[in-house]
């Protein structure tokens, strides 16, 4: 009950800030997802057909599993850090009388939100250029991963914030995990025609079973319930994670 | 095992209890073995130079540091076992400033009440209560961003003070006001405790402490090195104090416990010429300060 309220309380005050960005933040977010589908989609991929779908078919959920992990990871992470580090409007929160679940969970339901509202319009984008993606039956499999990637990647915005020492830790985080990410978990390419070795280390981003996932889903092809495990399984430990580095740097 | 202390009050009646308090930063001692009792009901005031361990004293009895050794009680409660109930006793105002600056000043205040568990109704109706309490009622609906220091300072306080602490700690609440709103702010703060709030206040603006606390704690280089009411301090150096102006323009104090001692002195001086003038006026709580934390008296 308590527990509810609380993350209520903690998300109340990222949903107000959203209001008042609300257009500039979904702007910013769609940038590169629509600059990778121009690029990749239309650009490279025109002609090649690839297992047997239009390369656009076979992109459009990659990009879509992109988005909504660098969307809701900045959504979750951007400004949780700079209030952490610079304002010290965090230390409020730990010292109300509420449980750090409560902050974890509430502050990572924002970027639940920004991943959402990102995905969703490329998810408008996809069924009106990709044929199969509107013909599959699987969309609302689709639309249960689509969510759960978000709290898998808000979680792990969440544990990011609040690791860093630095903005510029927050910068590099960035730039070697979460871009390098984006590009490597079969997003742009299929993992049938990567060699044994590197396939193994690519299971170990959490982004390729939600592409892997996601594709499915919208292609209609059989559903890797493996990697949907995989990737709850990276969702938990990112929650707890944060919960363990929140209770030890109160220093 | 805390039920009395050596004065015969039980931890009750006590507001903060510190026991050997100490918090260790890389090579130093950002506060040592600080102890402490702060009575319920009282205006203490802590007082101490730039990085003498205040906010570290304040972010450990408010549970968001964890001290190196020792212990603290508040409100009766160890802030490192029952942290949950200190958090529900306490209100803090932070040095610097700690309101979310993407929200107004009414969303922080109902952020604040909303994490203290208020309901719908005393929400509302505590926001608007300290809005006017505080005179922020025009200014309600600005972010925080947009104010002046001063009313950034105004707005924290009505937010540290939604959920009705019995414990307010307020970190050097007056610094950078101008000489009209520090007036109002101490009128607040006197405020509050003739309602019944205990008050914790640090500042190094001496007229600050002398003005508000009934008793002050001198604080200097993480260790207690005074405590007492402003007048039992300037008992310890003399009520008394000789200021001296030499040759060279320079000034020089001496205290004394009583009068006649001290113009007896001044006599004995008339017959220097290296001394230019002399008065005899009272000590206050400036002269102990710079005595207690100038070197001489404490050594190192
Ligand atoms: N997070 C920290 N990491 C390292 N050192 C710290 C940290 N916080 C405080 N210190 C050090 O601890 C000492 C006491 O600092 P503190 O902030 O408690 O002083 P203060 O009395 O509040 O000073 P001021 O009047 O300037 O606010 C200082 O030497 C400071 O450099
Ligand atoms: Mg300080």
């Amino acid at each position: 009950m308590s527990l509810f309220s609380d993350i209520y309380a903690v998300f109340w005050a990222d949903l107000r800030v959203l209001r008042r960005r609300a257009l500039r933040t979904l702007a910013t977010s769609l940038v590169n997802p629509v600059l990778y589908l121009l690029a990749f989609g239309y650009g490279l991929g025109r002609g090649i057909s690839f297992e047997g779908y239009s390369y656009l078919d076979f992109v459009v959920p990659g990009i879509i599993a992109l988005t909504a992990m660098t969307s809701s990871f900045s959504g979750a992470g951007s400004k949780l850090h700079v209030d952490r580090l610079f304002y010290k409007c965090f230390d409020e929160l730990l010292m109300a009388p509420i449980g750090t679940l409560s902050i974890v969970f509430g502050k990572s339901l924002i970027g639940v939100v920004h991943g959402l509202i990102s995905s969703f319009a490329l998810v408008a984008v996809g069924l009106s250029v990709s044929p199969s993606f509107r013909a599959s039956p699987l969309l609302p499999l689709f639309m249960a991963v689509l969510i759960i990637s978000c709290f898998v990647f808000s979680f792990l915005g969440v544990l990011a914030a609040l690791l860093v020492r630095s903005h510029q830790d927050m910068g590099s985080f960035s730039a070697f995990v979460i871009v390098p990410m984006s590009f490597l978990s079969g997003t742009f390419f299929s993992l049938e025609s990567t060699p044994e070795a590197l396939k193994m280390a690519l299971y170990l981003l959490p982004l390729t079973h939600s592409s892997q996932c996601l594709r499915a889903a919208a292609l209609n092809q059989p559903f890797p319930l493996a990697s949907l495990i995989a990737l709850i399984c990276f969702g938990i430990i990112f929650l707890t994670a944060s919960i363990i580095v929140l209770r030890k740097t109160s220093v | 095992m805390y039920s009395k202390n050596l004065l015969g009050r039980s931890l009750l009646e006590e507001a903060i209890v510190t026991e050997n308090l100490s918090k260790m930063y890389g090579q130093i001692w950002a506060v040592k073995d600080l102890n402490l009792r702060v009575h319920a009901g009282e205006l203490f005031g802590f007082l101490g130079p730039n990085g003498a361990g205040k906010t570290t004293t304040i972010r450990m009895l408010t549970t968001i540091t964890k001290p190196t050794y020792g212990r603290a009680f508040v409100d009766g409660f160890n802030v490192q076992e029952k942290p949950e109930m200190v958090r529900k006793a306490i209100g803090v105002m932070q040095q610097h400033l700690s309101l979310d600056r993407d929200l107004t000043v009414r969303e922080n205040m109902e952020l604040r009440a909303r994490i203290h568990h208020l309901s719908a109704d005393e929400r509302k109706k505590r926001v608007e209560e300290l809005l006017d309490y505080v005179g922020l009622v025009e200014y309600a609906d600005r972010t925080v961003d947009e104010l002046s220091g001063g009313f950034q300072r105004r707005a924290m306080i009505a937010c540290s003070l939604i959920h009705r602490p019995k414990i307010l700690f307020l970190d050097e609440p007056t610094v950078g006001l101008d000489a009209h709103t520090r007036r109002r702010m101490w009128d607040l703060i006197r405020r509050l405790n003739a309602d019944g709030v205990t008050i914790f206040l640090t500042t190094h603006y001496i007229e600050e402490a002398e003005a508000l606390c009934q008793r002050v704690g001198i604080i200097h280089k993480g260790q207690l090195i005074a405590i007492g009411s402003p007048i039992e301090l300037r008992g310890k150096i003399g009520l008394f104090t000789v200021v001296m102006v030499t040759e060279g323009g320079k000034f020089a104090y001496k205290y004394f416990h009583d009068r006649a001692e001290a113009s007896k002195y001044v006599q004995k001086l008339s017959n220097s010429n290296s001394i230019k003038s002399v008065v005899i006026r009272d000590s206050n709580l400036e002269d102990v300060f710079i005595e207690l934390t100038g070197g001489e008296v404490i050594g190192e």
